[in-house]
């Protein structure tokens, strides 16, 4: 607990951050850059996460874990996506997302 | 107002502000750098709420490992100099019309909720050791099920990866 600060103050930041992300993932053309945006979601619902295990059940470590393992998720899907994103960048020699529709082999 | 108290404002403050400037900036790779400023940040407020293991997780792995791999393939793809074309009025307006709607209305619902924290449970010390046994315990408070299963899809991802980007023979 810490003194002063409710967990409506983490979830008012928390929210903020997910909702720039999808803003970013609509917005950005280049595939990095939405790969950045999700990186930002996923972190916006760790802090979720355990503001919610901090002030509501300290008992337990449930949050925690959970937010444990979505960094681990995390770190796998930021290393199949980046080789995906080179693979599609050998192929057409551009990763900008409108130009990215063809997908046939 | 005491310490804690700044730095929790002061740390928002970083993660709003950057967090706007990486989906913002037209130069990708200040685009990651501004990424790992609101990652640092995120791992400072871990530390403010008592959760060292994971913001030291958080540091290691995600400042450490998934930066260094994204600013890797943008020097990989695309020349460092290179600015975006603005993106199309449309994209700009569709993904504001999100970020307003969205979180006005997910912050109205939070706001007006009351959360209640259940009476009489005592706030246990987050110790490596407490750690250590629930993650690879098995009965309650147990986490080992899970916790194969994220090795299994680690060693399946980086599998995948090598083989996804392995050249093919001529």
């Amino acid at each position: 607990m810490i003194e002063g600060i409710s967990i409506y103050h983490f979830l008012v930041v928390s929210t903020i951050m997910f909702f720039l992300g999808i803003a970013g993932f609509i917005i950005r053309q280049n595939l990095i850059t939405i790969l950045l945006s999700i990186e930002l979601i996923l972190n916006a619902v760790v802090i979720n996460f355990l503001a919610f295990n901090k002030f509501l059940y300290p008992n337990e470590l449930q949050g925690h874990f959970f937010g444990l393992f979505i960094v681990g998720i995390a770190a796998a899907e930021a290393a199949v996506a980046i080789a995906l994103i080179i693979n599609v960048y050998r192929r057409l020699k551009s990763i900008d997302s409108d130009k990215v529709n063809e997908m046939k082999y | 107002m005491t310490f804690n108290i700044f730095m929790f404002y002061f740390l928002s403050a970083i993660i709003l502000i950057f967090s706007l400037l990486t989906i913002t900036s037209r130069k990708m790779l200040r685009a990651a750098v501004y990424l790992l400023f609101v990652l640092v940040a995120t791992s400072g407020l871990y530390f403010l709420l008592n959760y060292q293991f994971l913001a030291a997780v958080q540091l290691t792995l995600y400042a450490g490992g998934i930066v260094v791999l994204i600013i890797f393939s943008i020097l990989l793809t695309s020349h460092i100099s290179e600015k975006f074309k603005k993106p199309s009025v449309w994209k700009i307006w569709m993904g504001s019309l999100s970020f307003v709607f969205g979180s006005v209305i997910i912050l109205w619902v939070l706001l007006s909720h009351q959360f209640v924290k259940p009476e009489g449970l005592k706030d246990i010390p987050v110790n490596m050791h407490l750690i250590g046994n629930q993650l690879l315990g098995l009965g309650k408070n147990g986490y080992v099920l899970p916790f194969e299963l994220i090795s299994i899809l680690l060693l399946a991802a980086m599998v995948s990866a090598i083989v996804v980007v392995k050249k093919e023979k001529k």
